[in-house]
């Protein structure tokens, strides 16, 4: 018989506690719909499923131990995928539209906690204002990672928390605030919760100087839960486009925050901007939005089809790269209807991502800028062989061991996406749906990098809602898989990680 | 003055027969041979025994000891030797060390371990070399304030853009004071409308960057710039420090280490340094390269016998200039012969550092110049200071005579004076001034 070499037991009591505590949020809806006077049966039926399993994990046989790397690496996958299922109860239970479909309402919740904003709704019309509410906070409570909220409340409780940290950034660059880890969360916590906050106070603000008048403190506050979390999610089917102007301008600084290292935010609140305003990396990401915002702006005012003010040209050119940037996934109008040049730039900044640390998604600045010094070294190098070139990072040199894997993570990433394009190409022609090759990129890309919108049908303004069940559920599965960056899925299907 | 010098190795005894024509010179050695004959040798008193022990060091009568140098070849035994030494009575401590970090440490209090002056072989040597390399067009070139401030003297010539200007308009270097002016070896007052002229000797004084950036302005041919290559073979601790000196005078220079870690560890800390991993006596490797149009190769490895074949080597490829570091002080005169352009030795450099800074007295650093017309001289200034608490041009005035503030060295930083930069208490200053004004000074400080 062979042994097994994990502590589930450890892993699913950790999964357990983050269970019960997510009966907490799926209070809110509840609130809304005893506001509005809606059924409350889907959040009490979800409350209910959550209490459940996460008490009948804590009841298993068998003490829990001390958490270690590969216990952590179940808990996070398990972690997610749960706090997915459950979050998706509440869209079935209410039983409206097509998210009733267990598929559709999986795809919406998975969707929400890796913070993509893909969506299979069809008329936001007939769905309850708790229902589309609960939508918003799941993306909102997966925003910073439901498992930094998660190491803040329960390493109090002694629960190891540092491994998580772990395994939830791979990239290993966050600088941890203290020495404690529980502190760190908490910090990083209260600058997130401060940060909605803003948002919330900026939206409603703007509703009350009378700039935008459908902006309530309904729309208010779900937009700043997905605008920070950098999610995605709307109660309006034209999304952010559905707002004036003014408003698509407020949102840009809370996506661009949002994929802001929370560190690095920090320090310039707490007086030391430098450590900010030097990062390499932020450089680099403020200059991608930059540059591709141009570009994009360019291909605008070069084609004759849109016909947009010289402001509104830069608006859309600014908000939707941003957006896509940041991996939020807000669209200030359907940019499936613009140029191939300006709609295939998107599609390249669907890669990028924002800094390591924040709740961005995607492969992240960090990754490129190394993969890019790496690279420029390796030329270096075939010209000089014997010259040693470490790469370094404002002023810091990466070790190669980093290198190695931002090198592998990146192929990965580039091999899952082909694959998965592939997959949705075939599937499509299976059933018969006309999706056509770049449509098919566009929604593996937005899905496996936590994006949102792709382009065709599932464009800003459409729905998800036509794929086949089959590439709906592998969606499911890859948008799990790429926000907890790959590697703490794919671990568990090796035999290495079971035996010793 | 009674002294006690622990080590008879080649640095103790250099010092020691530098001191021992004024000084009652007390030499310690573990190696009973090695006491003896030095007790021959020179007209000192030895004992043998281990010089951080309380006997042996009360057996050299400590108590009535003024000065205290530590100068072993291991740093540890040296810091151990000068905090006993304090703790039994209170001479004047001055240790010797290799490593770096210890002189950082001591630095930040400047008395930490009980050391009063603290000397670090690698680093100084390093100092040297890059005086040798980055200001060959200098006549003088002396360190202030720990390698703060640099006092340099240039003879200017005909073809120097600065001949024929005023002093006020070739000032035009931050953290660079013009200290002196000497023309038919008489001191000219340095005023900011004196005419420079060729054939003058300037003396500055400033940060080693200002100091660099003067010297590629009056004598832009000598001085390496950004187009120099300085090529540095071997990653020893003086290579190192060799290259981050050059470095903070914005040259490029390149690292040839064979080490993997080390050469790893090279190119992580100097960022602005080529790290090359590879055997510097592979002569095919040296042309494939280029280190035949090397302007300058230092050549810093950890053994004489290499650094003599490297030495070789480039010099047969072509190389101008070969700096090379000899560790064995015999053979300095034997690499000059071969051809070698300037050969170092720690040991010489150290033991030199040591007698100079035991001959200042009162004032804590001190370089004549000009056949002693004029001194710069490094004061730290004292809570009952007349100098302190007031702006430098009333200070300046009130002296009345040729004294030129050229530095002010404040927690360790370095701040260019101006007329109305006031001193305080702590602060060093170094000073340019007229030989027979020394005294004066010294005691208002």
């Amino acid at each position: 018989m062979v042994r097994i070499r994990v502590d589930w037991r450890t892993s699913l009591d950790l999964t357990g506690r983050v269970l019960l505590y997510l009966a907490v949020p799926l209070v809110v809806p509840l609130v809304v719909a005893l506001w509005y006077g809606e059924p409350l049966a889907p959040f009490l039926v979800a409350i209910a499923a959550s209490l459940l399993l996460g008490g009948g994990f804590r009841a298993l046989p068998g003490d829990p131990s001390s958490l270690g790397p590969r216990e952590a690496f179940l808990a996070v996958a398990v972690i997610w995928l749960l706090v997915a299922a459950v979050g998706a109860i509440p869209f079935v239970v209410a039983s409206t539209g097509t998210i009733a479909h267990p598929i559709n309402a999986m795809f919406e919740s998975m969707s929400g906690l890796t913070t993509t904003g893909a969506t299979t709704l069809q008329d936001f019309s007939i769905h309850d204002r708790s229902v589309l509410m609960w939508r918003q906070l799941i993306q909102w409570l997966g925003g910073l990672g439901i498992l930094i909220l998660a190491t803040a409340i329960l390493s109090e409780l002694g629960v190891g928390g540092a491994q998580l940290m772990e395994s939830e950034s791979q990239t290993r660059n966050v600088n941890k605030l203290t020495p404690r880890i529980s502190e760190t969360a908490r910090l990083i916590w209260g600058l997130y919760l401060g940060l909605t906050a803003l948002a919330v106070a900026v939206y409603y603000g703007l509703n009350l100087a009378g700039l935008a008048p459908n902006m309530g403190p309904y729309n208010a506050f779900a937009h700043a839960f997905t605008s920070v979390a950098t999610a995605g999610f709307s109660p309006e089917p034209s999304s952010v486009g559905a707002f004036a102007p003014v408003v698509q301008w407020a949102v840009v600084p809370f996506m661009i925050a949002g994929s802001t290292s929370f560190v690095l935010m920090y320090f310039a609140i707490h007086g030391d901007p430098m450590r900010l305003l030097t990062s390499e990396e932020f450089h680099f990401y403020i200059g991608t939005i930059a540059f591709f915002s141009a570009v994009v702006a360019a291909s605008l005012v070069f084609d004759s089809t849109t016909q947009f003010s010289t402001e509104a040209t830069v608006r859309h050119a600014v908000f939707n790269v941003a957006s896509i940037v940041t991996t939020t996934g807000y669209a200030s109008t359907d940019f499936t209807l613009w140029s191939a040049a300006a709609k295939h730039m998107l599609f390249v900044c669907m890669f990028l991502g924002g800094m390591v640390g924040s709740t961005t998604c995607s492969i992240k600045s960090l990754r490129w800028l190394v993969a890019l010094k790496a690279f420029k070294r390796n030329l270096f190098t075939s010209v000089h062989p014997n010259a040693i070139r470490p790469v370094r990072l404002s002023g810091r040199s990466v070790d190669e061991a980093t290198i190695r894997d931002i090198y592998a993570y990146l192929l990965l990433s580039i091999v899952i996406f082909f694959l998965f394009t592939i997959l949705i190409i075939v599937d499509s022609a299976r059933i018969g749906t006309n999706v056509s090759e770049f449509e098919a990129m566009g929604a593996a890309a937005s899905t496996f990098l936590n994006i949102g919108p792709a382009f065709g049908a599932a464009g800003p303004f459409g729905t998800y809602d036509g794929f086949s069940t089959t590439t709906k559920t592998a969606m499911i599965l890859l948008m799990w898989v790429g926000r907890i960056e790959i590697i703490p899925v794919l671990v568990l299907f090796t035999a290495a990680f079971w035996k010793s | 003055m009674r002294t006690v010098i622990v080590g008879a190795g080649e640095v103790g005894t250099s010092i020691a027969k530098n001191l021992s024509s004024d000084h009652d010179v007390v030499v310690i050695d573990i190696d009973e041979d090695r006491a003896e004959q030095l007790k021959y040798d020179l007209d000192v008193m030895t004992l043998t025994g281990d010089g951080t022990t309380l006997t042996t060091l009360r057996s050299a009568e400590i108590e009535s000891a003024d000065l205290f140098i530590a100068s072993t070849d291991n740093d540890r035994t040296n810091l151990v030797a000068c905090e006993t030494a304090k703790t039994m009575a209170d001479p004047f401590t001055i240790a010797r060390t290799k490593r770096v970090e210890y002189l950082r440490t001591w630095e930040l209090t400047e008395k930490a371990f009980s050391v009063d002056f603290m000397v670090c072989s690698d680093l100084l040597t390093a100092e040297n070399i890059v005086r040798v390399v980055g200001l060959p067009s200098a006549i003088d070139v002396d360190p202030f304030s720990g390698g703060l401030v640099q006092m340099a003297e240039f003879e200017i010539n005909e073809t120097s853009p600065v001949a024929g200007q005023t002093i006020a308009e070739a000032d035009r270097f931050d953290a660079l004071t013009f200290a002196g002016l000497f023309r038919n070896d008489k001191l000219v007052l340095a005023k900011g409308t004196t005419r420079i002229e060729a054939g003058d000797r300037a003396v500055v004084i400033g940060s080693p960057e200002s100091v660099q950036a003067f010297a590629s302005d009056i004598a832009p041919e000598a001085t390496p710039d950004e187009a120099d290559e300085v090529v540095i073979i071997g990653g020893s601790e003086i290579g190192y420090q060799t290259a981050r000196l050059l470095e903070e005078r914005s040259l490029s220079p390149r690292i040839i280490e064979q080490d993997p870690d080390r050469a790893r560890y090279l190119a992580e800390e100097l960022p602005d340094t080529l790290v090359m991993e590879h055997d510097a006596t592979d002569t095919d490797f040296l042309a494939r390269e280029n280190i035949d149009e090397a302007d300058v190769v230092v050549a810093a490895l950890e053994s004489d016998e290499r650094n003599l074949l490297v030495s070789v080597l480039a010099k047969r490829l072509g190389t101008d200039r070969v700096v090379a570091v000899v560790d064995i002080g015999e053979y300095v005169t034997l690499f000059e012969e071969i051809g070698i352009d300037v050969a170092i030795n720690p040991r010489q450099v150290m033991a030199e550092e040591i007698t100079r800074f035991t001959r200042g007295g009162v004032a804590e650093n001190i370089a004549l110049l000009e056949n002693n017309q004029a001194e710069v001289l490094e004061l730290k200034l004292s809570d009952t200071s007349e100098l302190i608490d007031r702006p430098i041009k009333d200070v300046a005035a009130d002296l009345g005579a040729n004294v030129v503030f050229g530095a002010i060295t404040r927690n360790g930083e370095l701040i260019a004076p101006r007329g109305d930069t006031e001193l305080y208490t702590g602060d060093h200053i170094v000073v340019f001034s007229e030989a027979s004004f020394v005294e004066e000074l010294t005691t208002m400080a």
